[in-house]
């Protein structure tokens, strides 16, 4: 059974339907890009795929027993967190809350994970520092790390390179790309990686499916057969 | 110094005195924890719309002449933190346009009914009292103490106990939903207990300076430290030390209560943007 399932759906807000017959499948393991011109719904689908908004119509199902709080989320900066005074390892930590149900503290477990992560994200030596203190690569990296606490299996990234240079962008795929792949040394499991984006080029670079929403959306189980398409081809070539 | 001290302690030995402190340390440590979470969603106005709110249901009281004002305070400032919060939300209507129209409107009929159908002979003497606070700080009654008493600890519990969701709802309220945490809640609960204690505050500052109690701890501690268990931990000490100094100040020297709480605030503020500024300096 495929880790996600959309079948039919349609998305829109106050009545207003934005995207219709968006139909696909993300199986474990993939990389899925979501392309599209701005408006265009991908941050609506993105709500809808996190539980936050119920599509219009159509059925998201979850598969192989992924439970809606076990997608771990980067979401985009928000005006609040610019200047807020959290140290990256509060942040980090704050990952867990999803699993910790009524209990009040974070237990020695989540503790050495929430480490490990930083490790992983080569942020561990920058845990005490305040977030608003850190370029926007860090913090971006900070909020990934606090993705992979929430998850093991799948993560969702809105915009994950918005404002922040050409090489810190590389880097940050390089990360993502890293994390999709998973360590079998480092007993990392590989994670299915859902990403909203701009950007073609990294879409064609990294990701093995791409959906590209607009009114007749259209799902690709390859980014050869996106080339290939006309939408793919219009897109590509601007 | 030690006459001082001496004039303290004699003033201690009076029963009202000791309620006075006592509530407000209570009071000023509540707003304070509160008043990090609030100030750091930019909902600092909320506490400001309400306290005005709490002084137009101050004035209907008046004029219905109800034994016990809270039990009409409390449930109007609850309703209108409540409708704050969703209007603040709302990305249609303008909602902190909408909240200040709240806070000057109900100022304004506030005024107006106490004027026209008051039965008080000494109305300036009352509204002035209601927004500032003036004396009834020290005529509490045990009553007054206990419901403090409980309330705070009721504060403290939830805060404690919610901790790492409060700080995951302020930081990121996106995430924290994503992520199964019921923001709403949380954000609901906040607006209750923030809009009962602009209710018991009133007392003790008035309700046009209970703002300050919730917003220059909050302010001051961001100046210095640079994480949120800390900040939390030093606004709440902040306040409660700013209300005890200006609480003894006030009675040595006989200057309004609220007035001078937060003229001891503003020096603190002061004071730690100071320290902050040049550790800043040292840092960098």
């Amino acid at each position: 059974m495929s880790l996600l399932t959309c079948e039919n759906v349609s998305l829109g807000y106050e009545g207003k339907t934005v995207v219709e017959n968006l139909n696909f499948t993300v199986e474990s393991g993939d990389y899925l890009c979501i392309l599209g011109e701005n408006g265009s719904g991908k941050s609506t689908l993105m709500k809808t795929l996190l539980g936050l908004k119920t599509p219009m119509s159509g059925a998201i199902t979850l598969g192989d027993g992924l439970k809606h709080n076990e997608i771990g989320y980067l979401p985009q900066q928000t005006i609040v967190q610019r200047d807020f005074p959290a140290s990256v390892k509060e942040i980090v930590l704050s990952g867990f809350l999803n699993h910790s149900g009524l209990r009040p503290f974070y237990n020695k477990e989540e503790k050495q994970l929430a480490k490990d992560n930083m490790k992983r994200l080569g942020i561990y030596d920058l845990r005490k520092s305040c977030y608003r203190d850190l370029s926007g690569g860090q913090q971006q990296r900070v909020l990934l790390a606090r993705a992979l606490c929430a998850t093991t299996k799948m993560l969702l990234l809105d915009e994950p390179v918005a404002g922040l240079d050409p090489k810190v962008t590389i880097e940050m795929y390089e990360l993502i790309s890293s994390i999709n792949k998973g360590n079998s040394s480092e007993n990392k499991e590989p994670i299915t990686i859902i990403m909203v984006s701009h950007d073609v080029q990294a879409a064609l670079n990294y990701a093995t499916k791409i959906l590209h929403v607009s009114d007749t959306p259209e799902f690709f189980e390859s980014k050869e057969a996106y080339l290939d398409s006309k939408i793919g081809k219009q897109f590509t070539n601007v | 110094m030690s006459d001082i001290i001496a004039t303290l302690m004699e003033y201690m030995e009076f029963p009202f005195v000791r309620r006075a402190i006592i509530v407000g340390v209570l009071i000023a440590f509540c707003s304070s924890l509160l008043g990090v979470t609030l100030v750091l969603k930019r909902f600092s106005f909320i506490g400001d719309g309400l306290s005005h709110v709490a002084f137009a249901a101050m004035c209907i009281a008046m004029v219905l002449q109800f034994t016990n004002n809270m039990l009409l305070i409390l449930p109007i400032t609850v309703i209108a933190a409540i409708l704050m919060l969703k209007t603040g939300q709302n990305a249609r209507i303008n909602g902190d346009a909408a909240v200040a129209m709240m806070s000057v409107g109900s100022l304004a009929i506030g005024y107006l009914l106490l004027n026209v159908f008051s039965t008080s002979s000494n109305i300036s003497g009352d509204v002035c009292s209601t927004l500032f606070g003036a004396t009834s700080i020290l005529t509490l009654t045990d009553m007054d103490v206990t419901i403090c008493i409980v309330m705070s600890i009721v504060v403290l519990v939830f805060y404690v106990f919610f901790y790492h969701k409060i700080f995951a709802v302020t930081f990121d309220e996106n995430f924290a939903k994503a992520t199964g945490i019921r923001a709403g809640v949380y954000n609901m609960s906040m607006a209750v207990i923030i809009a009962v204690i602009i209710v018991l505050a009133m007392n003790l500052v008035g309700s046009l300076l209970i703002s300050a109690l919730v917003i220059f701890p909050a302010l001051s501690a961001m100046r210095i430290f640079k994480n949120f268990k800390s900040v939390v931990i030093c606004s709440a000490a902040f306040s409660v030390i700013c209300a005890v100094l200006g609480l003894l100040i006030s009675l040595l020297q006989g200057t309004p209560v609220g007035s001078t709480i937060v003229a001891v605030d503003i020096v603190g503020f002061m004071l730690f943007s100071g320290i902050g500024t040049i550790m800043g300096v040292n840092r960098a």
